[in-house]
Order: structure tokens, then C-alpha cells, then sequence
């Protein structure tokens, strides 16, 4: 019988993304809908004692499938043992986080189960009993609804849409037995960045930069560091080489979604619309009155971002303190 | 070397999207179309390593005849041949059918490395590469900023969130192109007076070991049931002032008091 949903939880070195924190409470609210169980599934070596820290957002059931084998991510070894997972629950719907990680797995796994796979999925809807998924197309110029023949059905959600809701319930921790052969990739450098940098994709206030600054990032810094957000960037600021590849925003870069992004000195051009349309609250900061990006913001300044950035840290400073 | 490289044609990114009719397709009328971003990199990678080690490169792509025009377009910037993948039975098969049939194809040829561009910008499925590699049973990387491929090792500069993973594997393997990886060259005028010679051999899903019932409309497991925009923003307000400190102390009200994010 299938039913019941699961969700494949992504840690890092010990300590969960934030997506799984997201991915859990959409379970839960699926599971809730669907009138049945949900069980989040944790992988990783030596991380028995994180799998509590789920607990807050309220599965029924953590499975912990602890293995040296799989202490860094690796596509083949999580694949074989989500599957295996995934082949002893039978569950109805299987959520994972669209991160880079998630991505990679997802689409493997839904090839190794010939199943179908929703990617950056934005939102799930119960009627009838009958799931609909909504995911972004073109880099967000549309959006589908979607729904998938068959069982198990799998979703990869999109960072920062979901919230994040706490559940109490009764909830029992089990080993995940795991059976997984040496995986054919060898991880063999990692560099993990500072842990005070925000993700781009998980920040909740995104400041970008585009050619307007002409290269001097310092004020946006200064300001995404003082709210606690990430930096991004046009791609044309990329391709001057002012900002690396992963800071890009737009359809042929990261697609953004949060509560705030200040556009400064961004024109607005199709391509970069397409990755942040979808934030809450968009505000621009540029000195053409014409520029396109004002017809997308919800607020707008006319002014160079050169005075108008410092004197909004100082303002926001002002009322942090 | 012996290396394949998937493309596909998608929609120029600077195309509006127009809904059809029927609201579950786009209206492809006025649409340019254009070799997917993501495997112009795949293609500049291939012809980077073929021109390090030797060897073929093969742009494999399935879609309709007009799909011919990227193939060209690839082997006019230096690719050796093509393989076209062009039958009415697999018009309308999702991301999972698509990887079978194209994985059918290079199944049944010497290969050494496959590259796909980590997403086509029309569907942004994010799918293909992986699934290809699963069908072949080969290692895969997605999302590779960097790669060295020595003697029968690939290795892959992969950036996930908040870290960089350096991985390696034995070959085959696949992987999939992300920005930064390299700039794309242009055809230059011989190459395209070169590729309108180079072969160009057509397929059809009766060449290919895939059960017909697992392709086109009948085999999709993904069913759009509607297309729409996203919501329309309400009237952008303008804040204005009498200097920049006035204006950004009444944008910081706004974000405190109204939107509630600082
Ligand atoms: C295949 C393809 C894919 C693409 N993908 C992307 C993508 O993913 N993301 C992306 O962003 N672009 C993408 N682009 C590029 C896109 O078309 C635009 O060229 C790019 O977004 C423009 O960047 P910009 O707004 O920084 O620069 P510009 O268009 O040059 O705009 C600069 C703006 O800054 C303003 N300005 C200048 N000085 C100041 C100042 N002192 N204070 C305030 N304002 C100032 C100007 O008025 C202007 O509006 C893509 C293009 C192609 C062809
Ligand atoms: N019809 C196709 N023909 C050839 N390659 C394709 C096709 N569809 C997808 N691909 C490859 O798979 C990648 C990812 O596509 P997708 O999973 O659809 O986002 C693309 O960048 C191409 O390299």
C-alpha cells in the first residue's frame, strides 16, 4: 500500500540546511492534508545525535541511516539508499530540498525509480485528494501546475518559499539500516566557505549590485552584512569580474525568493527579472527614472545608489539600535 | 577521447512567453530559437578537452527538424559530427523519457564522456544529465565550474551552497556545465562553411532500444495541467525626499513599519 510521505533531509558536516527545516514542515502539512504519516529520512556519517534537531517541525518517524560511507554527499551512495528507503516505506510523496544537492539526487533517484519528479516545486495543493505542484518555467516568465501519473511521487522544493512552522508529536528515532557499495566518485577537496557568509539562495534580504556600481560593492556590502543578507548580482557585473559566477541572479543564474531584495543599480532586463521576481518585497535603487526594474519593484528610488546606499545603512542602523 | 554532447534548442532568453490556447503550452509563433546557454559551455568544454587529448566530439539532440540548426551551429564551433534524434513519436515525452531515448542513442557507440548544460532555460527541469547517467551507469557531476579530464580520470569543480567539492572518477562519467566553466566560442565563418559538410545522421525511435509506449504524450508522468503568469506587483510607490539621507530614512520606515523586514 502506498502511502504516507517522506522527506530526504540535507546536512552538511554535521549541521542541517535550512531547506530541511522547510522541507519537514511542508511534510508535515502534507502529511496533515493526506490524513497520514510522515517520516524524515537523514543521511550522513556520525551524525546520530543531529537527527533531534528535526524534531521541532514534527515527524512522526526520523530514520538514520549513519554510515562512513556516506560522510560526504555522493550521488551514488545516496541515490542506492534513498531508494532503499523509499522501496520500504512506499510512500505516496517523497520531498527534497532543490539545493545543488538536492538537485543532483533528486533527478538520479527519480531515473533509478522510473518516477516522476516535480523540480523546484513553489507550491503543493490537496484537493480532492488529488496533489497539483506549481513550479516556475523560462527561469520564472511562467508558472505550471503540474501533476505526476504514478507513485512514489517526487518533489525537489524551492529554497525560502516554504516557511518553516514548528508541530509537536510523538516522534521515534530508528536506525536506517544502510547496504551501499564504495561510490565511484572519490570527493577529494572541499572547501567550505566561512560560516558567517549567507547562501544566496537561503538568505531572507538580498542585496544586489549591477553595472551601475561600477565594481565598488562596498555600500551593498556594508548593508547586506548589517541585515544579515547576501550579495548578488547582474550578470553583467559577473562577466566584468567584479563578482563571482555564484552570485549571479537570473535565468541563466540563481533564482531568488526572499522577503526583500533591494536592486541597486540594475536595469531590469528580462534575464535577471526571471531570478527574482518571485521575492516578496522588491525595492530599486537606481539613477534612470525610466529604468525597466521600477515596473517590477513594489518601491523605487530615483538617485545614485553612491549616496543613497550608505545613507539607507545608516538609517536601518539607526533603527536596529 | 571519445566524447558526446547533449543539446537542446530552447527559446532565446529575451523571448516574452506568450500562454497558448490550449493553457498547458507556449506559443511558439514569434519565438527565436537558440542553442540552451548551458550547452554552448557544453560544448566549449568538449572541444577544449578534445583539443588537450584528441579524439571525437558528437552533438547529439532530439527534437523537431528545426532542431538541425543548433546541431550545425555546434559543429560549425568545432564538433565532428551529429546525431539527430527527429520522430513524431517522441514529440511531447518529459524530461525522464527524453534522457531514455537520448541515452539509448549514445548506448549504442563508443563513449568515453557525455556533457549536458545543468538546466535547458525552457522547462528548467534540471533533470536529463543525471538521469542519462543513471540509464549508462556511469558516475555523475552535476553543476561543474571546473574540470580536468588526465589519462582516464575526470575531475570537477562542483559549487554547492556555502562550500566547493572537488571530486573524481574513472571514465565514463557524464557531467553538467554551470557558468563559470568557461566562455563559449563563436563559429567562425570557416567553421560554418566547414560544419555544412560535416555528417549529420538522423535517428528515429525505431533505431533506438526504447519501448515506444515509454515516450511521447503516452509515457509522460509529468502532466501540465495549467500554464499562468506569475501575479502581476501592485504600482511600484516612489519614495522621494529632499536629499538622500531623507529618502532612505523614509525607505528604512518602510521596510521597519510596512513590510516588516528589518
Ligand atoms: C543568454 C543570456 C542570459 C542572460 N542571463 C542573465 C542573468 O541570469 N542575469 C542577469 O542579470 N542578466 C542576464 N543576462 C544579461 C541581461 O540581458 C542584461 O544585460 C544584464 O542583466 C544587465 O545588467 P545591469 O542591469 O547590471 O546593467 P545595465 O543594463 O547596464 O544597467 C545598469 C543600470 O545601472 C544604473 N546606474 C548606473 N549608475 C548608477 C548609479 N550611480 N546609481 C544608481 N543607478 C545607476 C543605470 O541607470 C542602469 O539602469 C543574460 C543575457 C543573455 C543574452
Ligand atoms: N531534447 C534534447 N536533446 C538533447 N539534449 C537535451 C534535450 N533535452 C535536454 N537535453 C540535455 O539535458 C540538459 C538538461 O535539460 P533539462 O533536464 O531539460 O533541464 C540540457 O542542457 C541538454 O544538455
Amino acid at each position: 500500500m502506498t502511502q504516507g510521505v517522506l522527506v530526504i533531509c540535507e546536512q552538511r558536516d554535521g549541521a542541517f540546511r535550512k531547506i530541511s527545516f522547510e522541507a519537514v514542515s511542508e511534510g508535515r502539512r502534507l502529511a496533515d492534508g493526506l490524513n497520514t504519516d510522515l517520516t524524515a529520512l537523514v543521511l550522513g556519517g556520525d551524525i546520530a545525535d543531529i537527527a533531534g534537531d528535526l524534531e521541532a517541525c514534527g515527524p512522526d518517524k526520523i530514520w538514520v541511516a549513519d554510515d562512513p560511507l556516506l560522510m560526504d554527499y555522493r550521488t551514488e551512495s545516496y541515490t542506492t539508499v534513498c531508494a532503499q528507503a523509499i522501496q520500504s516505506a512506499s510512500p505516496q510523496v517523497v520531498l527534497i530540498g532543490a539545493s545543488a544537492q538536492g538537485k543532483d539526487l533528486a533527478a538520479r533517484l527519480a531515473a533509478r525509480l522510473d518516477a516522476g519528479l516535480v523540480m523546484d516545486c513553489i507550491a503543493i495543493r490537496l484537493e480532492d485528494g488529488q496533489l497539483t505542484y506549481t513550479r516556475p518555467m523560462s527561469g520564472g516568465k511562467i508558472l505550471a501546475d503540474v501533476s505526476i501519473t504514478g507513485t512514489p511521487q517526487l518533489v525537489a522544493i524551492r529554497s525560502n518559499v516554504m516557511p518553516i512552522t514548528k508541530s509537536s508529536h510523538a516522534c521515534t528515532t530508528e536506525t536506517f539500516d544502510v547496504q551501499v557499495d564504495e561510490p565511484r566518485t572519490r570527493v577529494v577537496d572541499k572547501k567550505v566557505e566561512s560560516g558567517d557568509k549567507v547562501e544566496l539562495t537561503e538568505a531572507a534580504i538580498v542585496v544586489s549590485g549591477g553595472r551601475g556600481t561600477g565594481g565598488d560593492y562596498a555600500a551593498i556590502e556594508e548593508l547586506a552584512s548589517l541585515v544579515n543578507g547576501a550579495v548578488g548580482a547582474s550578470r553583467s557585473a559577473v562577466d566584468e569580474g567584479w563578482r563571482p559566477h555564484s552570485d549571479q541572479v537570473g535565468q541563466t543564474g540563481k533564482v531568488v525568493s526572499p522577503s526583500l531584495y533591494v536592486a541597486c543599480g540594475i536595469s531590469g532586463a528580462i534575464q535577471h527579472l526571471a531570478g527574482m521576481s518571485t521575492s516578496k518585497n522588491i525595492v530599486a535603487i537606481n539613477k534612470d527614472a525610466e529604468a525597466p526594474i521600477f515596473a517590477k519593484a513594489d518601491y523605487g528610488v530615483v538617485g545614485d545608489l553612491f549616496e543613497i546606499v550608505p545613507e539607507l545603512t545608516k538609517a536601518v542602523r539607526q533603527i536596529k539600535e | 577521447m571519445e566524447i558526446v554532447v547533449l543539446v537542446k534548442q530552447v527559446p532565446d532568453t529575451e523571448s516574452i512567453i506568450q500562454i497558448g490556447e490550449d493553457n498547458v503550452s507556449i506559443k511558439t509563433d514569434d519565438i527565436k530559437w537558440v542553442m540552451n546557454p548551458y550547452d554552448e559551455l557544453a560544448v566549449e568544454a568538449a572541444l577544449q578537452i578534445k583539443e588537450a587529448q584528441g579524439g571525437t566530439v558528437t552533438i547529439l539532440s532530439m527534437g523537431p527538424d528545426k532542431t538541425v540548426e543548433v546541431i550545425r551551429t555546434a559543429l560549425a564551433m568545432g564538433a565532428d559530427t551529429g546525431v539527430h534524434i527527429n520522430d513524431p513519436a517522441t514529440v511531447g515525452s518529459d524530461a525522464l523519457s527524453r534522457a531514455k531515448l537520448l541515452a539509448a542513442a549514445i548506448r549504442a557507440r563508443p563513449f568515453d564522456l557525455v556533457i549536458a548544460g545543468m538546466r535547458a532555460v525552457d522547462e528548467d527541469n534540471y533533470q536529463v544529465g543525471a538521469a542519462v547517467a543513471e540509464y549508462l551507469d556511469i558516475p555523475q557531476f552535476t553543476q561543474v565550474t571546473k574540470v580536468v579530464v588526465e589519462n582516464d580520470t575526470i575531475k570537477c569543480h562542483q559549487v554547492v551552497e556555502g562550500a566547493t567539492v572537488v571530486a573524481e572518477a574513472s571514465l565514463p562519467a557524464l557531467f553538467t556545465t554551470q557558468r563559470g566553466l568557461n566562455e563559449p566560442r563563436y563559429a567562425s565563418l570557416p567553421g560554418i562553411m566547414k560544419a555544412k559538410k560535416k555528417p549529420i545522421e538522423t535517428l528515429t525511435l525505431a533505431d533506438l532500444d526504447v519501448s515506444p509506449e515509454t515516450v511521447g504524450p503516452a509515457g509522460r508522468k509529468i502532466n501540465v495541467t495549467a500554464l499562468r503568469f506569475p501575479p502581476e506587483r501592485e504600482p511600484v510607490k516612489m519614495i522621494d525626499g529632499e536629499n538622500a539621507a531623507d529618502i532612505a530614512s523614509k525607505l528604512a520606515t518602510v521596510l521597519h513599519e510596512e513590510i516588516k523586514v528589518i
